[in-house]
């Protein structure tokens, strides 16, 4: 059992909680992730590790709402417990050697792009942010964003706040100003595919943080299979980073849709054992 | 008083109409009599040739004996002294080409049925047998990675003689293959735990969710005051085929549909893990995980089961007993046939598998006769999902880590066969990482030998 220490909700879907983890937190480097089970009959899940402490023994993950699974860590709050909490998983993100670098993260990858653009600021590179959200009630993590950015630039599809539009018009406005020596590119595949195109022509080494239907995480059940440049790879043992200019987006897509159906219905279970749980008090 | 029937025992099992809709154990085990009246079959031969047939060596003249005379536990005691999970072998292991080979009653008809008799044995001392209580301790501690059959026998037999053992795994769940790959069906998961909790009563410790190599590694076992490491992390890395369409959605790793299935029960209701219902399924293999996988997506609810297999039967790996029970059950065989492509539909389902014929040549190096394709041949088989069955190698995570462990170029360590002992100082393999994919059997047969090599290593100062 790991003991959740602090949570936090940013917005009606996402959430950060820091549990307790001390060997995970020992080992943990920007890229990596965990493989939570929330509890006894739940499934394994995915989430990047937001930050760790090796002092504290304490690892953070920021969770979007999205299913079953999310939904019940959701709900959990400092005090209570994890079934499991296994890692670091992934190989970590290789930072060495950038000097000048734009980080664009879109809605909840800014969680997972977050880790990335504290370790580049700490070793001294230039940092660039681009983040992304639908709309200014979902902005989060802004200020510690800005803490580790020598510009961070926040958009929204809506306009509600910060400057109107997608992160690839921001990144292509900056793209001719600025030559970086990489762009880490984090969000939604149809986010980082598009990212990748607008990179391309600029011949920009462009690092995507691939988020396919995991199982074990230990490359042991091939469900995470991503082809890149023509080569099957497992992302939860090969990546999660990987050349994006060499992935495959269309077929990563179409398999992240395999368990929609089976996903909805489990969420509408969920929230009907739920509303049963609340009619009974 | 000696059976001379020149038949086994039957051993009453569920209707095959019926069991091809639940996931309850397919066979329900000898009674008492049933029992006696096998074990009244065995010669007590004096040289023992069914013992040279079993690789951890259990003395069987000797515990079937018992059971003719009706002491069962007496029987139990003589298992145990040399294996450490009799429960599971009475069930999984494939007797037929171990010690019932040899059985001088299978000369003349069927052999004493030794793993019917091996499974009633420990069934019973797991209901009235008593829990060995810990040894002494003798103040070495041991790092054991993996707890399939080979870290878990490696672990029981280093309790035993006094060490402080603790298992690393990476799973949420002890047990390897036998938790998240062989189905409830042919081995209830019940029996498996209560197997691990008798190790747990003998004073061993069990670390789950730690992934050796990402979340500690071998050499900080090592430096943690662990004298020696045994690796026994099995062959889990997944082998596709490379042909196209292979990532098509609904095409498995049988690793994937098996773990859904098993260790995060899909098959219950309420569970979280999803499971695409499926109407036409075909599993491409010929071993015991394809019949497994097969008769898993039967019990699902598939209509129609294929097996598709590039070699005919008598080639086939899997235990008789399983192609026999999966038959029973109505799936169907594909033989002499292998995929070349799979085609999709619109949304980017699999929906045709298309193979070719093929034909027996001359034997290849593992002895069997190598498949080749007919010229111009073509089947095709409309399917929803497709498992690949078609065997794994071990996962890469630990070599990668450990640069001073050798590796050959399947990715199976390399260790002594007899010890276990690899080229690296305090360091031990064995089991399925270093033999490739093989049987519960071997791999606890290689944890009991590494154990007794780091018992003497440790006493005799060598590590
Ligand atoms: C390496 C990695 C790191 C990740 N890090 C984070 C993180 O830090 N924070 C976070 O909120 N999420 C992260 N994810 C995604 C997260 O794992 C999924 O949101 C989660 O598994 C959904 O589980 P669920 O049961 O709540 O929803 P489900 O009911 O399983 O799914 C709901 C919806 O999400 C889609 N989905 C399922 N699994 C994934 C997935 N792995 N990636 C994307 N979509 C998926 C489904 O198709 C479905 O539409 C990460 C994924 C990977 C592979
Ligand atoms: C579906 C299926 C059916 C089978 N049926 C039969 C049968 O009927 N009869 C038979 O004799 N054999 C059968 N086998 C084969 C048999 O199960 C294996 O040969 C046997 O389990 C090998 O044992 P092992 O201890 O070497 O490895 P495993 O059982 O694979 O156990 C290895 C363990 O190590 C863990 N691990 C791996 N890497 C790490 C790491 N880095 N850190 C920590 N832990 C790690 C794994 O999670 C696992 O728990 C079957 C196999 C499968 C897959
Ligand atoms: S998640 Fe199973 S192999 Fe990657």
């Amino acid at each position: 059992m790991y003991r959740i220490v602090e949570a936090q909700r940013y917005n009606p879907q996402v959430k950060r909680l820091t549990v307790e983890a001390p060997r995970v937190a020992r080992r943990a480097r920007p890229g990596q992730f965990v493989m939570v089970r929330v509890d006894e009959r739940g499934e394994r899940i995915p989430l990047t590790i937001a930050d760790s402490d090796a002092a504290s023994g304490c690892v953070t993950v920021i969770f979007q709402e999205v299913g079953c699974s999310t939904a019940m860590l959701g709900a959990l709050e400092a005090g209570d417990t994890i079934a499991d909490v296994v890692g670091p998983l992934g190989v970590p993100s290789h930072l060495e050697g950038l000097g000048r670098v734009c980080v664009v993260g879109g809605g909840l990858g800014c969680a997972i792009a977050y880790p990335q653009a504290k370790a580049l600021f700490g070793m001294g590179a230039h940092v660039d942010i681009v983040a992304g959200f639908r709309s200014a009630s979902l902005i989060f993590l802004e200020e510690e964003m800005r803490a580790v950015s020598h510009k961070l630039t926040v958009c929204t599809d809506d306009g509600s706040n910060g400057c109107k539009g997608l992160v690839t018009d921001i990144l292509k406005a900056a793209l001719e100003e600025t030559v970086y020596d990489a762009v880490i590119a984090i969000g939604p595949l149809v986010m980082m595919k598009f990212v990748c195109l607008t990179t391309k022509p600029y011949a920009v080494p462009t690092i995507v943080s691939m988020n396919p239907i995991m199982v074990d995480g230990t490359g042991m059940c091939g469900c995470c299979r991503v082809t890149v440049g023509g080569e099957v790879k497992f992302a939860c043992v090969d990546g999660p980073d990987f050349d994006g200019h060499l992935v495959d987006f269309d077929e990563a897509m179409r398999r992240n849709t395999i368990y929609r159906t089976q996903e909805q219905r489990s969420l509408q279970e969920h929230i009907c054992r739920g509303e049963e749980r609340l009619h009974a008090q | 008083m000696l059976n001379k029937s020149t038949t086994k025992t039957p051993m009453p099992e569920q209707e095959p109409a019926l069991r091809a809709r639940n996931f309850e154990e397919v066979a329900f085990g000898y009674t008492q009599a049933q029992a006696k009246r096998e074990a009244e079959r065995c010669l007590r031969c004096k040289n023992k040739p069914c013992v040279s047939g079993c690789p951890v060596g259990v003395d069987i003249p000797s515990f079937v004996g018992s059971l003719a005379e009706g002491d069962t536990a007496a029987a139990a005691d003589v298992i145990r002294r040399a294996n450490a999970l009799p429960a599971v072998c009475g069930r999984v292991c494939p007797q037929e080409t171990q010690c019932e080979q040899f059985c001088v009653r299978g000369r003349n008809g069927e052999p004493v049925a030794i793993g019917r008799l091996e499974r009633y044995t420990a069934d019973w001392a797991m209901e009235y047998g008593e829990d060995e209580s810990p040894t002494d301790p003798n103040g070495v501690r041991v790092a054991v990675v993996g707890s399939g059959p080979a870290g878990l026998t490696c672990a029981g037999a280093l309790a035993r003689l006094g060490c402080a053992v603790t298992v690393f795994e990476a799973f949420h769940k002890p047990g390897g293959v036998l938790v998240y790959g062989i189905p409830e069906f042919r081995l209830p998961k019940a029996i498996v735990a209560r197997e691990i909790a008798q190790l747990e009563a003998r004073g061993v410790a069990i670390e789950t969710n730690c992934v050796v190599g990402r979340t500690v590694t071998v050499d900080e076992l090592l430096t943690e005051g662990y004298r020696a490491v045994f690796v026994g992390s099995g062959a889990g890395l997944p082998t596709f085929m490379g042909i196209p369409g292979e990532n098509l959605n609904g095409v498995y790793s049988a690793n994937e549909f098996l773990t859904r299935v098993n260790l995060m029960r899909a098959f219950e209701k309420g569970a979280q893990t999803p499971i695409q219902p499926v109407r036409r399924v075909a599993v491409v293999g010929g071993g015991n995980v394809a019949m497994d996988a097969a008769r898993c997506a039967l019990r699902l609810g598939a209509e129609l089961v294929s097996i598709v297999y590039r070699r005919g039967e008598q080639e086939m790996p899997a235990r008789a007993e399983e192609i026999h029970h999966a038959r029973e059950e109505g799936i169907a065989f594909h033989l002499l046939v292998n995929p070349v492509s799979l085609v999709g539909d619109e949304q980017g389902w699999v929906r045709e598998i298309v193979c070719v014929e093929m034909e027996l040549s001359e034997p290849d190096e593992s002895g069997r006769r190598r498949p080749v394709p007919k010229e111009g041949s073509r089947v095709t088989l409309p399917v929803d999902a497709v498992v690949m069955a078609i065997g794994s190698s071990p996962n890469p995570l630990i070599r990668q880590t450990t640069p001073d462990l050798a590796a050959n170029r399947w990715g199976c360590l390399v260790a002594d066969e007899t010890t276990g002992r690899t080229a690296k100082r305090g360091v031990y393999a064995g089991g399925d990482a270093v033999t490739g994919a093989a049987t519960v059997i071997l791999a606890m047969g290689a944890g009991q030998a590494a154990a007794r090599a780091i018992y003497e290593d440790v006493t005799s100062g060598r590590i």
